[in-house]
């Protein structure tokens, strides 16, 4: 049985081994950037102190990080659903300002809906326009083949102009001087965890879906075969997989969970769809899900830390002169180290080649294996 | 003088111990075979000769010289080669470029095009090998690719050619032209090591025959001349056993299983050309045939994988329609053709994967919530019955041997109790301990009343199974007959498209 135990230690290595990388990534990411802040002149020290003091080191501080995270852990949560069916989903910025307008047109135009309901039906509302968005990615990628990657990036382009051109032209509240739509009813907001904070009940519910998608994932014959789709397409196709089904509904949850995105800032923070309503949150998403390997429970983590640096970056900002870019620099760095172990794998496997030929995966990593 | 020595080889891969004390000697002018199970440790030894693995323990002796090497790059500047089971070439480039990418002769900046030629043309010249240097790699035959793998040996002036596994994917033809190769090699001083688990052909073509079991090298001076194919399976086993078993089917009943009209269209060209069969309770259908004639395509329909241009298809007399779901639900169970690409997925657990398939099954889930215990359960069963070699059912299939992934999809398909077989290639790529124990579950299904459908490349493995054998030779059934009434060479002459003498015509069946 000495072999067997060998063994189980492999596996178990191998799987806390994406978790450890997280975290390696994360700290050398901190390390890298206090270098480079140190070779721009100013005091690392000062500058992650400001950090600490904005994000973590006081409850304010706390609350803060979390209301930045909110939207990061949604547009994070989408991405990683939809990238484990390997479908990858930049269109979540445009979902994020579909879910926003909807959400604010619901919550400002429907005026019969009693109390819960109303904030209840504008989320909804804003989440299927998400998810329609979605859909439409999914119809052409299956029907005829287009990049979900170009198609949701022209899209992101096409909603976020047609939104500022309804925010100011037809929908624009009268005599105002800046691009927003009326404002949503009383009922129609998002209530507030902390008084006067930006943090909301979205983030419940983001973690709720979290927790649901984790869950999903892990337990249910849906998400065994959005693993068996994301681990082995073909073999998933010969198993009677109805691919393409999974693919439409994976990809609708990832727009609807970025349109929430949306309209937790339309309805929580803004109360009104403004132009410019998010600030790349569509974007900021990927790094987040990348952070934590896709898997739905990481993202709540991989949020806070991004949302606690965003955080920390408004008292950098506040209270020093060291230009809060830095934050964005830790940042990029954070990505650049969670994709350099594949990387360097992937270095690796090709000074393993014999030849500079195709072929064949497998077989060059039972030789990387070593 | 002995070419080359490995001395007391250790290499220990985690949860097992891939060569144990091994020791290895190849002499000059000798086709060396080294037979063993998947698994044994063969291909592990020679990744350690070619620099690919790097020992624990052990020295290399190259040329009376000890050498550490620390790259196949290294082994090849030395003279050492290894043609791989899967071919390395570039299919869009020509066989001259293929073959002198990397050591290019260079004037100045550019590859000396002239020179190239020159050398790659003496050299197909001199062994004979009838290649145009200047066809693409792609519009090759696998046997020729297989030729450009060894030329690209020869130029980067190779004396110890490793072959793994060279035949596996050659019809009996090529398998002979290899042979000749090899023979020509050796003439010119050339050492070769043949990687293999394929007996016959092993006696066939070596000098001396090494085997390897469970890491340990069992015996290293083996003369194929004394040897019997049954002496050398027991050392790679281990023990005794039946190969190329018979077991005539004793009770052959209706038929469970018809195909009509098939026909398959595929990029405007007819893949399948319109074939009809039947297949009964309790019978095992082969279909021998040259890969590439219309097996996939006819995988594909029976499987609800692709939309043929016509079919009708009953089972048991209830037609089947639709997608591979409800194929798969009708109770027709697939072992694909190539279970890395199609069985199994490898990233996941053997659990996971056991349930494939079938896991919308009622006694693995209820409304959409997969029950763990029940899985562990079926898991534990399969892992027990189908002996798949595993610790625990909780590892990655990837980690497992061939012949032990083989198990997972045959243990998979069947488990569910399925009225027929479609069964691709069983046991491609798994070794003699593995394809024994899939022959006789495969036999056993079929003494329960299963109809079986075997479609394989490996014509020994067609004929000692099947209860009846059709020919497929591009897209259109050529033959009937039964198990003993052609010999190996007739159906060879029909699985390629030539006709068997006037004589024997008389005795078979011909089929429209």
């Amino acid at each position: 049985m000495k072999s067997g135990k060998l063994i189980n230690n492999k596996f178990l290595k191998s799987g806390s081994g994406s978790f450890t990388t997280s975290v390696v990534a994360f700290l050398l990411a901190i390390v890298v950037g206090g270098i480079l802040i140190e070779l721009a002149g100013f005091s690392s020290i000062a500058t992650y102190g400001a950090i600490f003091r904005g994000s973590l080191g006081s409850s304010r501080g706390l609350v803060l990080s979390l209301s930045q995270a909110t939207p990061l852990l949604l547009t994070g949560l989408s991405f990683a659903i939809a990238f484990r069916v390997r479908i990858i989903n930049t269109g979540a910025e445009g979902q994020v300002y579909i879910g926003a307008m909807a959400a604010a047109l619901v919550g400002a135009y429907v005026n019969f809906l009693p109390g819960i309901t109303h904030v209840a039906v504008a989320v909804l509302v804003g989440m299927i326009a998400g998810g329609l968005v979605g859909l439409f990615i999914g119809f052409l990628k299956i029907k005829f083949g287009a990049s979900e990657v170009i198609v949701g990036i022209m899209l992101n382009e096409i909603l976020i102009l047609i939104t500022a051109w309804l925010s100011t032209g037809p929908l624009m509240t009268p005599g105002s001087a800046t691009a927003q739509t009326n404002p949503i009813l009383e009922t129609a907001r998002l209530g507030r965890l902390v008084p006067r904070s930006q943090l909301t009940w979205a983030l419940v519910l983001a973690v709720i879906i979290a927790v649901y998608l984790e869950w999903m994932i892990r337990k249910t014959t849906l998400g065994y075969e959005i693993q068996v789709i994301g681990s082995n397409l073909k073999a998933a196709k010969t198993a009677g997989i109805n691919v393409p089904k999974i693919y439409l509904l994976t990809i609708f949850i990832s727009g609807a969970i970025a349109g929430l995105g949306g309209a937790a800032l339309s309805l929580g923070i803004h109360y009104r769809f403004i132009e410019g309503i998010s600030t790349g949150f569509g974007f900021a998403g990927i790094p987040v899900a990348a952070l934590a390997m896709y898997s739905p429970a990481g993202v709540v983590v991989s949020s806070f830390l991004f949302g606690a640096l965003r955080a920390g970056a408004m008292t950098l900002n506040r209270t020093t002169s060291i230009p809060i870019e830095f934050v964005s620099v830790v940042q990029a760095l954070v990505v650049v180290f969670v994709a350099a172990p594949m990387l360097i794998a992937s270095i690796k496997k090709n000074l393993m080649r014999p030849f500079r030929g195709i072929k064949n995966k497998r077989e060059s990593l039972k030789g990387g294996d070593a | 003088m002995d070419m080359l020595q490995m001395k007391n080889i250790s290499k220990s891969f985690p949860g097992t111990k891939a060569l144990d004390s091994v020791d290895f000697y190849l002499k000059e002018r000798e086709i060396l075979s080294l037979l063993g199970e998947n698994g044994a440790g063969k291909t592990t030894l020679m990744k350690v000769l070619y620099g690919m693995l790097h020992p624990d323990t052990g020295e290399i002796y190259y040329k009376g010289e000890q050498v550490h090497l620390k790259s196949p790059l290294d082994a090849i500047n030395k003279g050492i080669c290894m043609v791989h089971q899967h071919f390395m070439l570039v299919p869009a480039f020509t066989v001259m470029d293929n073959i002198i990418v990397g050591n290019e002769p260079k004037s100045g900046l550019f590859v000396d095009e002239k020179k190239a030629r020159e050398e790659v043309k003496a050299l197909i010249n001199r062994f004979n090998f009838n290649i145009n240097p200047d066809t693409r790699v792609e519009k090759l035959s696998v046997g020729e690719q297989q030729r450009v793998e060894i030329l690209k040996a020869l130029y980067r002036k190779a004396d110890v050619i490793i072959l793994d596994e060279p035949t596996a994917v050659l019809t009996p033809h090529e398998v002979d032209s290899l042979f000749v190769i090899l023979r020509k090699l050796k003439e010119e001083g050339k050492s070769i090591v043949i990687i293999t688990h394929k007996l016959r052909e092993t006696m066939a073509i070596a000098d001396r025959i090494n085997v390897l079991r469970d890491g340990k090298m069992i015996e290293t001076d083996i003369d194929p001349k004394k040897a019997t194919i049954h002496s050398l399976s027991e050392m790679m086993v281990g023990r005794q056993v039946a190969l190329g078993i018979k077991r005539p089917a004793k009770n052959i009943g209706d038929v469970a299983f018809k195909v009509e009209h098939l026909k398959v269209i595929e990029d405007g060209v007819a893949k399948i050309k319109g074939i009809d069969f039947s297949i009964r309770k309790g019978e095992i259908l082969g279909i021998a045939g040259i890969e590439g004639n219309g097996q996939t395509q006819l995988l594909e329909s029976l499987t609800g994988l692709n939309n043929p241009e016509s079919m009708k298809l009953t089972l048991k007399g209830k037609e089947i329609k639709g997608s591979a779901d409800v194929f798969l639900r009708s109770g027709i169970g697939h072992i694909p053709e190539d279970r890395l690409t199609m069985g199994l997925a490898t990233e996941m657990t053997i659990k996971d994967n056991l349930i494939l398939g079938y896991h919308k099954s009622p006694s693995l889930q209820r409304n959409g919530i997969l029950s763990k215990k029940k899985i562990r359960d079926y898991s534990n069963r399969c892992k027990e019955d189908f002996n798949i070699k595993t610790p625990t059912i909780d590892v990655k299939a990837k980690s497992l041997s061939g012949g032990n992934q083989q198990k997972i999809v045959i243990a998979r398909t069947f488990s569910h109790d399925p009225e027929v077989i479609i069964a691709a290639h069983p046991t491609r790529g798994v070794d003699v301990g593995a394809m024994e124990y899939i022959h006789s579950k495969l036999l056993d299904l079929r003494d329960e009343g299963k109809a079986v459908l075997l479609i394989s490349a490996d014509l020994d493995e067609v004929r000692s199974l099947s209860d009846r054998i059709l020919v497929l030779y591009e897209g259109r059934i050529v033959s009937e007959s039964m198990p003993g009434e052609l010999s190996e060479v007739q159906l060879g002459l029909l699985m390629t498209g030539n006709r068997i003498d006037e004589e024997v015509e008389d005795e078979i069946r011909e089929i429209d």
